[in-house]
């Protein structure tokens, strides 16, 4: 662990950040890839939102979790990662799994065969999802990192999280551009929301009070090719 | 075809109870004709269209048939059942209800008539509705939101069984939105109810009365017109343009150089509306003309984002005749007269014939006597513009927007409406919608996938079975399948969606964010509070502001200063030119012996543009070219409205990005359209790479058309605005923000999902159907380029022409949208590295 290395290896590359000494390349499509480890981070799939909101009357089309699936499997198939961490939430509710068209399914199982699958428990789906392969925990400790779903109140060094769906703004030129975002100060990490469907919450909130050291706060805005490493200066709220 | 009312044939004839006769007596006046007329009309059960300028007593002819019928009904026995509504008022201003209460209150009680008026709006306490559900009153003032409501209770047709006219106010403002066709729906359900109902509508000049006549009664046979009464216009207005001293600008949109004699014309008046056309216009001419107000004049504020109890107080004032002056948007567009306005000035152009017309009816509410009003054009093209609209004004030319086919997502809305009342039978539903205008032409395949969507989504995957809204029960009546859908349904009724909007918080001066408890000056639109930074200044409610900050769903201010203030842009409220407007103006520029009419400033400067350039024949489109500093220019005229402008640019641009021109950027007004690239554009049309005729041609509208839509930021919101009245998402509510952005979807998101699984999806459809009449105008567009073809005037220039000045002024003013996001988030991180010594 060396904070020093982490802090000024934050923009070594566009897309690479470190954190607590582990290189992790920040995906402009909202996952992190750690290479050392051939580890693939992603959160808050929020598979099934679309059905579960129908069973509450709002009939949002029911092909959110066919398009979350599609962009899964394209950055799987970039990276080959031989572990995938689920951050959590990736059900929109306990019974997401069970309503999953079969297609679906099939789709999802295909991608964990081979590999090291890791369900961490979220607060929309805190037990295992039903009849899938992978194994759900409730944190999970790789080397210097720790990943879990909710991002802990004390600073906890190497923590990746998710929960919070980041995203930020700016004020360029009179116009207003917002984002979904990693946010991180080189020690932890909290990822954007990957799902279709799932909205996001300003860095600026006070959600986030006291989780990153201000200092060293960046927010890296998901772009169409790459990532946009902004200062807490630059953002605004809202 | 206009019926003249015969007064001598009808007087005889018509049942006009002696109270009324003796009123009127006692009044010292006669009935008008027309009032007549329609009274005799509609004892002979027919329904009728009353077209009449302001000031005709158009109110009191539409109630005559309702008050004298009501006036020999027999009285309520004790004990004996209430009776249910029999007349409905619909207006489209929940104030214009208001205000007939109160007018028609007045009669009546004169008269002495045992009739009960109330009003029904937004504004309605809970326990008077409850109590008007139990006894209803005899005439029930309301809204078309107001009537989709009682439509969709349960006990709706027994409430409106007695009922026998329906009067609608204002219907050729009615008519042309989706407000109109919920209305229309809503008016074939009342005629099921109550199959002899009679329908009474009042409206100003339009251009095609018949349409509104068909409107106006169930379209069975199809073609069915109610009758029509016409009363000629009152007397010619006086009206003038402003011939000022000062320099007239070239561009621009705020009339600075002409306040001091607009000045002049307020003191030299009674009381002055001036009208603008949108609120950032009206926030700058209020500043300016307090600026200039040495005698401290009673001037006044009014448009639609300022609080209600500021423009109740306004209103209030202005009936007291305590102003001398008001600024105003369309808000005081509609018929509603207070006080006693001798002049009325209409700052900008009128961008319509007959919207001048309206609003200069305002002045002098009398019909026998001239408005006077003064026109103020705001640069040099709306001189051409005021001087179009003056001439049509005075011919009696109109050009209301013709009425367009009715919405899929306001029938879906109503469709599950209806199921919230009652089972319907789809079958007699589907005759039933077909029997409103608008919906006449509506194939049953669409009703019928219109239904499929409001049940379980109309989606191909069929995954939300379980979860539907309305099924059908075995015996073939659809059915709501929960009575938590019904209450969805009333707090979703309406077409109206707002863009999201904050409440303006006034706080004091150095408390910053942590001030409390101000008072609340209005709403302004989320989108532009957003690119606000604290300490920004900024103009609103006719006061300089000072940005604070955004707290949940507030806009937090306190006291600005004056430097540097931004004037807040809204969207919509910008009217295009009309094209019977722009038809005059092209006609006006082909034609030098009209120029004497204009200003002198004016004329020189179309001598100009004839002597370094070109003018085009009235059918012809001219499009310049010319180099400027280091980037190739090309301008066209279509003068065909800022929207067919903007659609016009996306393409072109997108074509000459095609022809490897480097297309940098394009900028639109109502007038012309600019276009700028770093290759000489004038050398690809000589090599024809491609001809001018090529670049211009129709087809532009097929594939461009469709790629460049589906990724636009207008069919994002379009989509919203569909979705939202379709019920498909709900409205966004005060207060509801606070539970976080992360736990709703955003329409974008629905949409970009949407859109790449489903792409002929019957809401993507209703989407892109708007979006083309609409925001971008296609059908206009279409006329245009098909009326030019062949007619494309090319004139090469070593410099920029007089015409061109104007809108080589707008540029850099208005950014476009694009990939331009990206690069300013470029920008930003740039910023970042530079600041942190990595580059």
């Amino acid at each position: 662990m060396n904070f020093s290395l982490a802090r000024t290896s934050l923009i070594a590359e566009a897309n690479l950040v470190g954190i607590a000494g582990e290189r992790a390349v920040c995906d402009p499509r909202g996952v992190l890839y750690f290479p050392d480890l051939r580890l693939l981070a992603v959160s808050d799939l929020h598979l099934e939102k679309g059905s579960s909101l129908a069973r509450r009357g709002a009939l949002i089309p029911p092909y959110d979790t066919g398009a979350t699936l599609l962009r899964l499997q394209a950055v799987i198939a970039d990276y080959q990662p031989s572990i995938v961490i689920s951050l959590g939430d990736s059900f929109h509710d306990g019974g997401g799994a069970e309503r999953m068209h079969a297609s679906f399914r099939e789709r999802l199982e295909a991608l964990i065969s081979g590999r090291d699958w890791f369900w961490v428990a979220g607060n929309h789906d805190p037990e295992a999802p039903a009849d899938l392969p992978g194994e759900t925990v409730r944190e999970l400790a790789i080397g210097s990192l720790l990943f879990r779903h909710e991002p802990s109140k004390e600073r906890v060094e190497g923590e990746i999280a998710g929960h919070l769906h980041p995203c930020a703004r700016i004020v360029q030129r009179g116009r207003s551009v917002r984002r979904r975002c990693f946010v991180g100060d080189g020690d932890r990490m909290i990822m954007p929301a990957f799902g279709a469907y799932t909205g996001s919450l300003n860095v600026l909130d006070r959600a986030y009070a006291g989780l990153f050291r201000l200092d060293t706060l960046m927010a890296y805005m998901l772009g169409a090719e790459r990532i946009f490493a902004i200062s807490r200066s630059m953002l605004r709220p809202g | 075809m206009t019926e003249q009312p015969r007064l001598a044939e009808h007087n005889a004839t018509v049942a006009l109870p002696e109270p009324f006769i003796r009123w009127f007596g006692e009044k010292g006046w006669s009935p008008r004709a027309h009032q007549i007329e329609l009274l005799a009309r509609a004892q002979g059960g027919q329904s009728v269209l009353l077209i009449a300028p302001t000031g005709a007593g158009k109110t009191l002819a539409g109630f005559l048939p309702s008050l004298t019928e009501l006036a020999n009904r027999p009285r309520r026995k004790p004990g004996q059942a209430h009776r249910g509504i029999h007349t409905l008022y619909i207006s489209p201003l929940k104030a214009l209800a208001v205000d007939i209460e109160r007018n028609l209150g007045k009669p009546v009680e004169e008269i002495g008539l045992p009739v009960t008026i109330e009003t029904r709006t937004g504004d309605t306490p809970a326990h008077k509705r409850q109590r008007q559900k139990l006894v209803p009153p005899d005439i029930l003032l309301t809204t078309p939101e107001q009537l989709a409501l009682l439509i969709a209770a349960p006990d709706a047709r027994r409430f409106f069984e007695d009922l026998r006219y329906v009067v609608l106010d204002e219907l050729h403002s009615l008519v042309t939105s989706k407000r109109g066709h919920l209305l229309a729906l809503g008016l074939a359900r009342l005629r099921s109810y109550v199959p002899g109902l009679q329908t009474i509508g009042l409206s100003a000049t339009v251009a095609e009365p018949d349409e509104l006549r068909r409107w106006l009664v169930g379209q069975n046979p199809p073609g069915a017109m109610a009758g029509l009464i016409t009363v000629a216009g009152g007397a010619k207005p006086d009206i003038t343009i402003l011939d000022s001293e000062q320099h007239v600008p070239w561009s621009g949109h705020s009339a600075r150089y002409a306040i001091p004699e607009i000045y002049e014309a307020i003191k030299r008046h009674r009381t002055t509306l001036l009208f603008v056309n949108t609120r950032s216009q009206a926030e700058l001419l209020f500043q300016e003309l307090w600026r200039a107000n040495e005698d401290s004049l009673p001037i006044a504020l009014h448009h639609g984002s300022l609080d209600v109890g500021q423009r109740r107080r306004v209103e209030k004032a202005m009936g007291e005749n305590a102003l001398r002056a008001i600024v105003a948007t369309s808000t005081l567009d509609l018929g509603i007269d207070w006080g006693d306005v001798d002049l009325v000035v209409h700052v900008g152009a009128p961008k319509g014939a007959s919207r001048l017309a309206q609003r200069i009816g305002r002045a002098n509410h009398r019909m026998d006597e001239p408005s006077k009003a003064i026109l103020i054009p705001a640069n040099r093209f709306e001189v051409l513009e005021c001087r179009a609209a003056l001439d049509a004004n005075y011919l009696g030319a109109q050009d209301t927007p013709p009425l367009i086919t009715g919405a899929l997502d306001v029938l879906s809305q109503h469709v599950l409406g209806v199921a919230c009342g009652a089972p319907f039978d789809a079958d007699y539903l589907f005759e039933e919608v077909r029997s409103a205008a608008p919906y006449a032409a509506l194939a049953r395949d669409t009703f019928d996938r219109v239904v499929d969507f409001v049940a379980t989504g109309g989606y191909a995957l069929k995954n939300y079975e379980r979860y539907a809204r309305i099924r059908k029960t075995v015996g073939g009546l659809w059915r709501v399948s929960h009575p938590r859908v019904a209450q969805q349904y009333r707090l979703n009724v309406g077409t109206i969606v707002e863009m999201p909007e904050l409440n303006v918080r006034y706080v004091r001066q150095g408390r910053g964010m942590a001030g409390r408890g101000g008072p609340v000056l209005g709403k302004i639109e989320e989108y532009f509070a957003e690119t606000l930074r604290p300490g920004d200044n900024f103009l609103f409610a006719g006061k300089v502001l000072r940005f604070e900050g955004i707290r949940e769903n507030e806009c937090v201010v306190s006291n600005g200063t004056g430097a540097n203030i931004i004037v807040p842009s809204y969207a919509g409220g910008k009217f295009p030119l009309s094209t019977y407007l722009a038809d005059q103006v092209r006609g006006m520029l082909a034609d030098s012996d009209r120029w004497q009419a204009l200003p002198e400033q004016v004329a020189d400067w179309l001598r100009l543009q004839k002597e370094k350039s070109v003018l085009p024949k009235r059918g012809d489109l001219l499009v310049e070219t010319f180099p400027r500093g280091n980037r190739h220019y090309m301008v066209a005229y279509p003068f065909e409205g800022r929207l067919a402008h903007q659609t016009l640019g996306m393409l072109l641009t997108r074509r000459l990005e095609r022809a490897n021109a480097r297309p940098l950027g394009f900028v639109a007004t109502d007038y012309s359209l600019a276009v700028w690239a770093l290759d000489d554009m004038a050398a690809l049309f000589k090599a024809r790479k491609p001809s001018l005729a090529a670049l211009f041609d129709e087809d532009m509208l097929g594939d461009d058309l469709e790629a460049w839509l589906n990724d636009s930021w207008m069919l994002k919101r379009t989509f919203r605005t569909c979705a939202v009245i379709a019920g498909l998402i709900e409205k966004r509510f005060p207060g509801q923000e606070k539970s976080g952005r992360q736990v709703t979807v955003s329409a974008d998101l629905i949409y970009d999902v949407l859109r790449s699984h489903e792409p002929d999806h019957i809401l993507l459809q209703a989407t892109r159907t708007d979006a083309s009449a609409g925001l971008l105008d296609v059908s206009r567009l279409a006329e245009m380029l098909s009326r030019v073809r062949g007619r494309i005037m090319h004139k090469h220039l070593e410099q920029i022409s007089p015409l061109a000045v104007p809108i080589m002024l707008e540029i850099g003013k208005e950014s476009v949208n694009g990939g331009a996001n990206e690069s300013l988030l470029m920008e930003a991180a740039d910023l970042v590295e530079e600041a942190m010594g990595q580059r």
